[in-house]
């Protein structure tokens, strides 16, 4: 009767041992955990102990000497408090932003998103001229005094951060059951008391994730606070910046850079917990999202205080800076013009190269280092995204998980400077990999890793384990699972995280203002060149090139979702 | 394509998160024959899951044996066991569309694409789903999704079907459709197949043979009849819906529901009266008092005491009904009659 022969089941193996998909899953282990065991723990763990270790010996007093100076309790307080203050104020103003974005729906919501995401993925050093271009000298907001303070780069980190609670605490809004808050506003509870003792307590997890990976990004900003914070303000990553560039004191550095690792470790610590009682809360309801009501009798006061403070944060604080560096950008001493723009041409004295060439030099890194960061995130997701039967297994799976994620919190000036000082001669060999061209696009590549495993790693994590068993007992191999179920779902969040790789390494300043050969600058790089130097022509040039290297950065994100958007409907 | 399913000695460990192990299949032995529909039955819980995951070659059995025609599967992958497995959920791939979904296993199988379409649209066609052949899965409804679950599970004709509570999930008017539908889908491909359900209706309108399982292990494998007429033990008796047990010692009550015991050879000590037992008869030879009454669907229901035999359910039809006032009041006295065959010799 049957017009297809089974096969018989011939090659079986007795017991569950096969060593040949063993040996293919520890390959595709063993491939990004050599990676960052090359290029992030080596050099953090090199640069770190050069400082403890003095003449063949190990030396920790150099704790104690950093720790007794005053200076440093300094810069760890200004970090602290930065990271705290711009993390509420980025929660205070993204909660409402979440509501209005992602539980209700009005005409030209999906504009909105997009540009609310916008800042997230400007490069840094484009954030900080373009606050410099608001709060400095002239510009609109000058009468604060807020240029070189701390309220500015506060207000910058929030600028920066302000998308990530929008998009991670809209999402986890969006899969709320609605029901709950119904049932309150059914038992008598008025919509505000509906919304403060049932909606915002079952919001909790994901603000607490929202808030500890803000937390995080806040306090190991670097471009922003070297920009803006102007002289004599410090914050601990900036500070390990100055110890080693400046006064070339390692000690001082490897013990701010532990610092900042413990600091980094309890941030990450909390994100992961928050996380796990996110997946756990998390019941999807498809259901309806109402329609903004803002007037008529339909009209809730959630709704317009959530238009209102939607609005002033889009105008004020995201929209103000941007327009400002780009007007400013038209500003010449001759007045207004394309002046600037066609300074981008021009090699200025001591910077090495043209805004064109170092545009040229961005693109070119970038798209190494997003091929680089996309294949080893991409194993990552997929060995994390595993649940295997056995304990040990499933333990050493989370750990990778945990893993890669270090380099999102590990100052990005030691993995730069780290690279440059462990890899002239890497394990006794006779091989310097300094000169390699590949070394920036590599330290690039680190920094995105851990973004880039958060982008694919909850897609292919929400795909229901029995349908890999669905598609198993339907005669798919375990090759052929991942080829035809997880790839396809994959695929789609894979535009995202190649833009966001790319977006990442267009903007990378910190590790690679150490990599970077001083002839061939990248846009960041000769940015912050620019801007150190005095003159109007030189920062109107900058403002140029900031506008030039957000719009490069723009035009990639936007590639990046239209690739999303054709690659299959929505699950 | 011909072949037994054996399962020996079965032992299947369940592993929670927290690593704490239970046993989900006990020592359990199973056979199904070339072309039989055996349905597997027990309360959540029981195991029945487990067992079929580990015929579907998902779970590792911890002992015994499973065979296929004789041949030992332990080592064999579930994807070449040529076994088929249809989920609760349906679990269709949601980035294929309905056709995608109905042809995977024959494109896992390498089969050339014209033949693929063919056997595409004629599962289709079996299942009542011709011309949902390019719909997205997202619009389908609950009891077309495990349409399309099973015509895909069916297309590359596998030498066993697993189905994992295919219809719970569905509301009940569409589960007791699609039950016969079922039944009708794999008798018509000849498919041997085992049927895990909680629920006994699907279980009897599906299955040549009933399995109850209860604990990890099998208390009974029997036809639909046999089974509800003679339940093995007392245990599966109740899980079959029995309510009071009257021990057969002779006396008065005892005789009168042995009139009501089909094919009665004797023997067994205990009677067991359900739901389908006993019906008023004026001139019956059981006494009761109702305690509570209240309209089914189709039926008045009566909680009654009978004396000598414990609370057991009525059922009467509704007909010359008014409304709930026209309902036996708690307290009223009736006289019962067993109907015949309705009363079970357990053991």
């Amino acid at each position: 009767m049957s017009a297809v022969a089974w096969p018989r089941p011939g090659r079986a193996l007795p017991g569950r041992w096969r060593p040949g998909r063993a040996a293919a899953w520890g390959l595709a282990a063993a491939v990004p955990l050599a990676f960052l065991g090359v290029f992030f723990a080596l050099p953090v763990v090199g640069l770190v102990a050069r400082g403890f270790w003095t003449d063949g010996a190990l030396d920790l007093s150099g704790f104690a000497d950093v720790m007794s100076r005053p200076h440093t309790w300094r810069v760890i307080g200004i970090t602290l408090g930065q990271a705290t203050v711009g993390t509420a104020v980025a929660v205070v103003l993204g909660v409402p932003g979440a509501h209005l974005l992602y539980r209700t729906r009005f005409r030209g919501q999906g504009l909105l998103r997009g540009l609310v995401a916008v800042p997230f993925v400007l490069p840094t050093v484009v954030v900080g001229v373009a606050f410099r271009s608001v709060l400095g000298g002239n510009g609109p907001l000058a009468f604060l005094g807020w240029d070189g303070t701390f309220a500015g780069v506060v207000a910058a980190l929030v600028f920066f951060n302000y998308t990530v609670v929008v998009r991670t605490v809209g999402a986890f809004w969006a899969g709320l059951d609605p029901r709950t808050e119904q049932a309150a506003r059914a038992l008598g509870a008025s919509p505000a008391r509906a919304f403060w003792s049932v909606t915002l307590p079952a919001l909790a997890p994901g603000i607490a994730s929202a808030a500890s990976i803000v937390f995080l990004f806040c306090a190991t900003a670097f471009g922003v606070v070297l920009v803006l914070g102007g002289v004599g303000y410090g914050t601990v990553e900036t500070e390990i910046w100055v110890q080693t560039t400046q006064f070339l004191d390692l000690r001082a550095a490897a013990v701010l850079s532990v610092v900042q690792l413990v600091v980094v470790t309890a941030a990450l610590w909390v994100a992961g917990h928050a996380r796990r009682r996110r997946e756990q809360a998390l019941t999807r309801v498809p259901e309806a999202v109402p329609p903004l009501a803002l007037r008529g009798p339909q009209a809730k006061a959630g709704d317009r205080w959530a238009a209102g403070v939607t609005g002033a944060v889009i105008v004020v604080l995201l929209g103000l800076p941007m327009a400002s560096l780009v007007v400013r950008s038209l500003h010449t001493r001759d007045g207004w013009g394309l002046g600037n723009y066609a300074a981008l041409d021009r090699r200025g004295f001591g910077l090495g190269a043209s805004g064109w060439e170092a545009a040229a030099t961005s693109l070119r890194v970038a798209v190494d280092a997003t091929l680089i960061a996309v294949v080893v995130a991409g194993l990552v997701a997929l060995i994390a995204s595993r649940r295997p039967r056995t304990r040990g297994l499933r333990r050493a799976v989370g750990a990778l998980d945990a893993v890669v994620m270090l380099p999102l919190g590990v100052s990005a000036v030691t993995v730069g400077f780290g690279i440059l000082i462990t890899l002239n001669r890497p394990f006794g060999l006779d091989l310097d990999l300094r000169a390699s061209p590949m070394l920036l696009p590599i330290a690039q590549a680190v920094v995105a890793v851990p973004l880039v495993v958060r982008t694919v790693l909850p897609v292919l994590r929400a795909i229901d384990t029995r349908l890999h068993e669905a598609a198993a007992v339907l005669g798919a191999s375990p090759f052929r699972v991942l080829r035809h179920v997880d790839w396809p779902v994959a695929a789609r969040s894979l535009g995202l995280a190649v833009g966001l790789a790319f977006a990442v390494s267009l903007g990378e300043f910190g590790a690679t203002s150490f990599l970077v050969r001083p002839e061939s600058p990248t846009l960041p790089v000769l940015i912050y060149r620019l801007i150190g130097r005095p003159g109007a022509d030189n920062l109107g040039t900058a403002m140029a090139a900031s506008v030039l290297l957000a719009g490069l950065t723009a035009v990639v994100m936007a590639l990046a979702e239209r690739l999303r958007g054709t690659q299959g409907s929505d699950v | 394509m011909s072949g037994d399913l054996a399962v020996r000695d079965l032992v299947v460990l369940y592993r929670d998160d927290d690593g704490s192990v239970a046993t989900a299949v006990d020592h359990l032995d199973l056979d199904v024959a070339t072309g039989e529909v055996v349905a597997l039955l027990g309360p959540s819980g029981s195991g029945k899951s487990s067992l079929l995951r580990a015929v579907a070659g998902l779970e590792p059995a911890a002992a015994g044996r499973i065979t296929w025609d004789g041949e030992d599967l332990a080592g064999v992958p579930a994807h070449r066991r040529g076994f088929g497995l249809m989920f609760q959920d349906g679990q269709l791939f949601g980035h294929r569309d309905v056709a995608g979904n109905v042809a995977f296993g024959l494109q896992m199988q390498r089969v050339p694409a014209r033949e693929r379409a063919e056997r595409t649209r004629e599962l289709l066609d079996l299942v009542g789903l011709a011309g949902f052949a390019h719909r997205a899965v997202s619009t389908l409804s609950g009891g077309e999704r495990q349409r399309v679950a099973l015509a895909r599970s069916l297309a590359p004709r596998p030498r066993l079907l697993l189905l994992d509570e295919p219809l719970s999930a569905l509301d009940r008017a569409l589960r007791e459709r699609l039950a016969d539908e079922v039944r009708e889908a794999l008798v018509a491909t000849g498919t041997t197949a085992l049927f895990v359900t909680h629920d006994h209706d699907e279980a009897f309108a599906v299955a040549d043979r009933i399995a109850v399982m209860d604990l990890g292990r099998l208390l009974q494998v029997d036809t639909p009849p046999r089974l509800w007429q003679s339940p093995a033990t007392r245990r599966v008796a109740e899980f079959l819906g029995y309510e009071a047990f009257v021990a057969d010692d002779g006396g008065p009550v005892a005789r009168a529901l042995a009139a009501g015991v089909a094919r009665d050879g004797g023997g067994a000590p205990l009677l067991a009266v359900g739901p389908a037992s006993l019906e008023v008869a004026d001139d019956g030879p059981l006494v009761a008092t109702v305690r509570a009454a209240g309209f089914r669907r189709g039926v008045v229901e009566l909680a009654a005491d009978v004396e000598g035999v414990g609370e057991v359910t009525l059922v009467e039809r509704t007909a010359g009904r008014s409304g709930a006032g026209d309902l036996p009041r708690p307290g009223t006295s009736l006289r019962l009659r067993p109907v015949a065959g309705g009363v079970a010799r357990v053991g």
